[in-house]
């Protein structure tokens, strides 16, 4: 119990839940309509209904940006379902400034179009297909990920 | 949208809400716990994309097998990857944002539905780094 209590000393069993619930929504959209739901080509797709950029033109964007639009209307609508239920409203509260919310959106949104898939897209979508490169994204970006966490740490950021 | 049916396109929702409700039971709509991870202080992150990657795994693999197509549309979907280089590149650079503000595009989405709106801020930024990476893109077939 000590060991799993150091790994995870806010419990475990909420990740988990969790984590199942993301695969199964995941695994749904799968079955019913045969997607892969990853989510950050989602703003690129959604680019495409008032940038006339080539880029933003091409058939794979045209063809999903409908379906992208409600599905991330259902993890909106998913995640406020939990906070009046399991979660007793209770919101969360955000202590970072907004230059770092700001700057991370930026830098992160431009990576995951540049790299074709983020947290979910390569690490639960991609993983989920036995696919490495996005092994290879789960690896490379959780490594950048931490460095840069830890660094603004020890510069005294939040 | 060519083979697309309404039905299918309302599909989405439950399941896009099956993934907004695990990211926020999971805390993972949370930066302060998301930079936690980051700072090696708790783990739970992995059991997260472990469970998620595990389950859709499942279905991943399943159901191309058991099923001659999907429910409500002609045939299943294949994940493209880019080309090596540029995935771990874009992946290096995504980690950097992801390491800055705590959340990722799912859980930025997700966390307004819970009422963090200043993740309207990471929203906008994810909306305009797309938006970049566009226009520099050189444009595909």
């Amino acid at each position: 119990m000590t060991a799993i209590s150091t790994l995870f000393p806010y419990g475990w069993f909420h990740y988990l839940a969790g984590g199942v619930l993301i695969g199964l929504g995941i695994g749904v959209l799968f079955v019913l309509t045969g997607k892969v739901g990853g989510i950050s080509t989602a703003f690129s797709a959604w680019c495409s209904w008032w940038d006339r950029h080539p880029h933003f033109q091409q058939a794979r964007y045209l063809t999903s940006r409908s379906w992208r639009l409600v599905y991330a209307l259902g993890l909106i609508l998913g995640a406020a379902l939990f906070t009046f239920t399991l979660g007793h409203g209770r919101i969360p509260e955000i202590r970072l400034p907004v230059w770092q919310l700001f700057l991370g959106g930026l830098i992160g949104g431009y990576g995951a179009r540049l790299g074709n898939g983020c947290t979910s897209g390569h690490g639960i979508c991609g993983l989920g297909n036995l696919s490495l490169p996005s092994l290879v994204a789960v690896l490379t970006f959780l490594a950048t990920a931490i460095f840069t966490a830890l660094l603004v740490h020890a510069l005294g950021g939040a | 949208m060519p083979g697309s049916s309404s039905k299918a396109l309302w599909a989405t929702l439950p399941a896009g809400m099956l993934f907004g409700f695990g990211l926020a039971w999971s805390t993972m709509i949370r930066p302060d716990i998301v930079l936690g991870f980051l700072r090696l202080h708790d783990m739970g992150l992995l059991l997260v994309m472990g469970g998620g990657a595990g389950v859709a795994m499942l279905s991943f693999q399943l159901a191309p097998r058991l099923m001659k197509k999907p429910v409500l549309e002609a045939q299943f979907e294949e994940r493209k990857s880019a080309a090596m280089s540029q995935t771990i590149i874009g992946s290096a650079i995504f980690g950097v944002g992801w390491g800055l503000c705590g959340v990722c595009p799912g859980p930025a989405l997700a966390g307004l539905g819970a009422g963090e709106w200043p993740l309207a801020w990471v929203l906008l930024g994810l909306f305009l780094g797309a938006w970049l990476h566009g226009l520099l893109a050189p444009v595909e077939n």
